[in-house]
């Protein structure tokens, strides 16, 4: 039974082939971006950008759009991370998973805020996930470990989301949308 | 597909983080016991991304080399003076050395030297920094069938890299000496002093364990050891410097911030696994060599 009246495009094979791709996108391309950043660029500071990058990438599309960035989705990227950035196992899925909870948690309250508070809610939970991951890591690895590469982590994390949103913005707001398809 | 009210289908997706949450942790469990799974994990990863970044290296490095080249073109006089200096004192070194290995053959043949057997080797691309935020390394991209082994010997055309400690089917891992796990037992080549040449993860590893009263002197060649037969005696690592009042640091003869191609020796020597190897599959080695 149609429970919303209106006129509606048929659902044609191609329109759903559509609506899954827009919703696979986020994922997708996060996980594209994370071997984009991991290939032989030889920019300095890249492993802290591939962090960085899974970071913002997982708390934009929660916080603007969580039915594409389920945990369950959160949970390989994470994975990918780990792998990727030769970190032990788990660390990189653990902070993900909290910057998804984190990001849901406040969507209310964020989302109708403007791009600075969001941004600075973004740096702050970085350097959280930073401090985080070091800890983790090292007691995974038990040994003390230098604390720059963590510091530099979360400075790259901040740097990098204004620029990563502009780009995740547009592709929300076209290719990722639904409604659109 | 079994139908579920709204209420228990809220309840589940509001469990789901939860659960994963605690999945995150069983897997920072299972992969702190089973290292061999992670490794394989990771391994299995690059084996696929190899040859794709191998792909993407060669143009890459040729696009650096040829920024690298515009930048030279400024300093293409100073440059050139520097070249000729080198090369007059370098002719002079090329003369010392022809006089001193027709010297050292005549004495080998006197003294009837067994010389070592030549150390076979494959040369392998680096595709990628495979580090990550704590460690330094590289990826190689090795192509299938290269017998590449845990242990073997990684050099650039100057120096000491490092050792393979992970490998794949068609990839492997070299650990850096700048790595801060890794422990290389070196001879300092004035003084013939052992030390031990300890990775910090930052661009030079310190030296360590200097007998007392043997201050390394700057500029000093730092060269491999035999001891403990992790690798040939005689590889070159780098050069001395010394820095502040007792800190002594090796300048690694090796580029290892721009690796394009490293050589992997294989010495068959296996006494000593390199690091990064879980205490079980030490102990399995171990059992298997009895």
């Amino acid at each position: 039974m149609d429970r919303l009246p209106g006129i509606r495009p048929r659902e044609s094979v191609w329109r759903r082939l559509d609506m899954a791709a827009r919703w696979a996108f986020p994922a997708t391309t996060t996980a594209l971006l994370l071997l984009l950043a991991a290939s032989p660029l030889g920019l300095p500071g890249q492993a802290e950008a591939q962090v960085a990058i899974a970071l913002g990438c997982v708390f934009f599309w929660s916080l603007f759009r969580p039915a594409a960035m389920l945990p369950v989705v959160v949970f390989p990227i994470g994975l990918l991370t780990d792998l990727l950035g030769y970190a032990p196992p788990g660390v990189g899925v653990l902070s993900l998973l909290l910057v998804h909870g984190a990001a849901l948690r406040w969507r209310w309250r964020l989302t109708r805020q403007g791009f600075l508070v969001v941004w600075l809610a973004f740096a702050a939970l970085g350097s959280g996930m930073a401090a985080l991951q070091w800890a983790l890591t090292a007691a995974l690895l038990w040994r003390l470990l230098p604390p720059g590469p963590a510091l530099f982590q979360a400075v790259v994390a901040a740097g990098l989301y204004p620029a990563l949103a502009m780009l995740l913005t547009r592709a929300h707001q076209s290719l990722a949308a639904p409604e659109r398809a | 597909m079994i139908r579920l009210s709204i209420p228990v289908r809220q309840a589940l997706a509001k469990l789901t983080l939860p659960v994963l949450i605690v999945a995150a942790f069983v897997l920072m469990l299972v992969g702190k016991a089973d290292t061999v799974l992670a490794e394989r994990a990771r391994m299995a990863l690059a084996d696929a991304l190899a040859p794709l970044y191998g792909a993407l290296a060669q143009p890459l490095d040729t696009l650096r080399a040829g920024i690298d080249s515009i930048g030279e073109m400024f300093v293409l006089h100073a440059e050139n003076a520097r070249l000729r200096a080198e090369n007059e004192r370098l002719r002079q070194w090329q003369a010392a050395a022809l006089a001193l290995d027709a010297e050292n053959a005549a004495l080998k043949a006197n003294l009837h030297w067994l010389p070592d057997p030549p150390a076979s080797y494959i040369t392998a691309r680096v595709v990628a920094d495979a580090g990550g935020l704590y460690a330094r390394a590289v990826l190689l991209s090795t192509g299938p069938g290269a017998h590449v082994e845990r242990g073997q010997v990684a050099l650039d055309d100057r120096g000491l890299v490092g050792r393979v400690t992970e490998r794949g089917a068609r990839s492997a891992r070299v650990l850096l000496i700048t790595d801060m796990n890794s422990r290389i037992p070196v001879i300092l080549e004035g003084s013939r002093a052992h030390a031990i040449l300890a990775g910090s993860n930052g661009p030079r590893p310190r030296l360590l364990f200097w007998p007392e009263g043997q201050m390394p002197a700057e500029g000093e060649r730092v060269v491999t050891s035999a001891e403990a037969n992790a690798f040939p005696p005689g590889l070159p690592v780098g050069t001395v410097h010394i820095v502040g009042r007792n800190g002594v640091e090796v300048l690694p003869a090796a580029r290892l911030d721009r690796l394009e191609i490293v050589r992997i020796f294989d010495y068959g020597l296996h006494a000593i696994a390199p690091p990064e190897i879980s205490a079980s599959r030490q102990q399995a080695a171990a059992e298997r060599r009895h």
